[in-house]
């Protein structure tokens, strides 16, 4: 019982990863390839955010009454890896643009037709 | 000013990038960006030579001393990795100005430039930091630029091919981030060294475990390790001839950087080689590569595709030294880490040359085009020599190394492989040089004339200094074998 409620995030988290994996590698179109990156990446942050809880902890600012904190470290690291996946998801929306552009559509199947033509 | 010599190794380069964008104007936005290329590789220069006489340089970023604050932390293999990559980095700058204005529309040159730098800075960084998640912020900062820089590529199949390496190269990173997050879950530490020392009170959980897997394949993806491969060929076929020779000569090297520093510096040459058998899988691995990509470059009709599995062929050499985990084996990895990027370099910027005068880099149109660009296609000849490993070219030594590495374990049949594809590199590279050289012009060969000396310069100073390595190896391989020794000894 415990590996199952005890690590609930955790299960999201793998959930959320094969999710967004399988949309990766299972999509012809373009957008949604993005989207299931973004998925994919999404699940690391919540991976991050869920090891840096503490059960019962607050936020480690110093008050009386309080002396268990969760750790803020990942939460930052994790801030970070949004940063960076937000400049993934632009450079991505952008290259499908400009090739939405110069092939006139946006799944691969179609892409891969023309450049053999 | 000697003291910071870490930071503004990394400063220099990221701050000239967006000054790039505010300067504008084409002619002064390169030689800034050129000016500011030559001046990092001078920092990397100054840098090897305090590593080599005081030993491990240490910086501790904002005075935050480490294990708390990012460090950054540079011994003789970081050297010796930031002198290839900033080197590389200026020479392909300088050669680039022509090329660049043949390739991309010249109101796109400063922003170019911008990008050029910021890629410089992420492979730069990714080298000199102590720092796991660092690693990972370089990482992406290189990479992001180099999706940029790739669909600058003349050609529309350069954007499919700049998604495909997005894509892959994202599933890469995540995989690295979710092994640095499982790093630090175990050992409450992201500082390299310190995790290393406490990996050991945490020893056989399965954690552990699970965190090595998922760092050792996304490293393998952004190194393009057979059969992870399926990004490059596209992607170095179809960017700009400068960025294909810059991306070519660094950002996969820088990989196979990551992947030393790893697994000898964090978890150990016991734990990942020993108790795990690293080496069941990236032998195989990496000769499969070796043989599948070169005999896959043998049938490639545009050259710079073959170059391109060539390239996916060398980094099985590399990963084959590694997987020794013996002191010859490493030395051969690193060395031929450094060879290989001189030669590809110097042979990706020669196909620059080729592209500049013939619009096009299929054999065909190559044919009879030695009687016209001599000095381009001897750069190419001499550069296919080194790829082939003949000697007096810098990749005898690499093979050397190899092979002699094989026969201390009594692996003969692993020597017999690499000599046997050695044989295949002879088929590719001679396919090249019978086409230039012996074969009546084509038509577009006609027309050709030998490539600017702003290009064939910085052409022949890396395929001399192919040579140069070949002849004078105390430099590379000395360094490269105290690189090997050191982390053999498990320092991170």
């Amino acid at each position: 019982m415990d590996t199952v409620i005890g690590l609930y995030n955790y299960w999201v988290v793998i959930f959320l990863m094969m999710t967004g994996f399988y949309i990766v590698i299972s999509r012809e179109n373009l957008i949604k390839t993005v989207i299931g990156l973004n998925i994919f990446q999404t699940s690391v942050f919540l991976l991050y955010i869920t090891m840096g809880k503490v059960r019962g902890g607050t936020a480690p600012i110093m008050a009386d009454g309080f002396d268990v904190y969760t750790n803020p470290l990942p939460s930052v690291l994790i801030l970070t890896a949004i940063v960076v996946g937000v400049a993934t998801t632009s450079v991505a929306l952008a290259l499908v643009v400009r090739i939405r552009e110069a092939y006139e559509t946006i799944e691969e199947d179609e892409i891969r037709a023309q450049d053999r033509a | 000013m000697i003291e910071h010599l870490p930071v503004l190794q990394i400063i220099v380069p990221m701050i000239a990038a967006p000054l790039c964008v505010l300067l504008r104007r084409r002619l002064l936005v390169l030689g800034f960006a050129i000016l500011a290329c030559w001046i990092t590789f001078g920092l990397s220069v100054a840098l090897l030579d305090q590593v080599l006489t005081n030993g491990v340089v240490r910086y501790e970023m904002g005075g935050w001393a480490a294990p708390w604050g990012i460090e950054y932390r540079v011994d003789l293999l970081s050297a010796f990795v930031l002198l290839l990559v900033s080197g590389i980095g200026a020479i392909v700058l300088t050669f680039a100005p022509r090329s660049l204005s043949d390739e991309v529309p010249v109101s796109r040159h400063y922003l170019f430039c911008s990008v050029y730098l910021l890629c410089l800075t992420g492979l730069l960084g990714i080298a000199i930091t102590g720092d796991l998640f660092n690693v990972f912020v370089f990482l992406e900062i290189s990479a992001l630029s180099s999706y940029a820089l790739i669909a600058m590529g003349g050609r529309r199949q350069a954007l499919p091919a700049a998604f495909q390496y997005l894509v892959m190269g994202t599933i890469g990173a995540t995989f690295i981030l979710i092994g640095i997050g499982l790093m630090y879950m175990m050992t409450g530490t992201l500082n390299m060294e310190d995790m290393a020392t406490r990996l050991a009170a945490v020893d056989g959980v399965r954690t552990g475990l699970v965190a090595f897997g998922f760092f050792t394949v996304g490293v393998a993806l952004k190194m393009a390790l057979f059969p992870l491969h399926v990004w490059l060929p596209n992607a170095y076929t179809y960017a700009p001839s400068v960025v294909t020779a810059f991306l070519a000569a660094t950002a996969t090297k820088v990989s196979v950087y990551i992947l030393l520093r790893f697994v000898f510096g964090v978890f150990g040459v016991e734990f990942a080689f020993e108790r795990l058998g690293l080496t069941t899988i990236l032998l195989p691995l990496s000769l499969a590569g070796i043989v599948v990509a070169s005999t896959v470059a043998i049938y490639q009709r545009n050259i710079k595709r073959m170059l391109a599995y060539s390239s996916v062929a060398q980094i099985g050499y590399m990963v084959l030294g590694i997987s020794f985990a013996t002191a010859t084996g490493l030395t051969a990895g690193i060395v031929h880490l450094f060879n290989h990027a001189l030669i590809k370099g110097g042979l990706f910027m020669a196909m620059g040359c080729v592209m500049l005068r013939l619009k096009s880099v299929d054999i065909d149109d190559m044919a009879g085009i030695g009687r016209k660009m001599p000095f381009t296609m001897a750069a190419w000849a001499v550069g296919g020599l080194g790829l082939i490993g003949v000697p007096v070219t810098a990749g005898f030594i690499s093979k050397w190394y190899l092979i002699r590495g094989a026969l201390e374990l009594n692996w003969w049949p692993v020597a017999v492989l690499v000599l046997l594809s050695s044989l295949l590199a002879l088929v590719y590279v001679w396919r090249v040089i019978e086409t230039a050289f012996f074969k009546e012009p084509s038509e577009r060969a006609q027309t050709a004339t030998e490539a600017p000396l702003s290009m064939l310069i910085p052409t022949w100073v890396l395929i001399g200094a192919s040579i140069f390595f070949g002849l004078m190896t105390s430099r590379s391989a000395g360094i490269a074998q105290q690189a090997a020794e050191a982390l053999l000894r498990g320092s991170p």
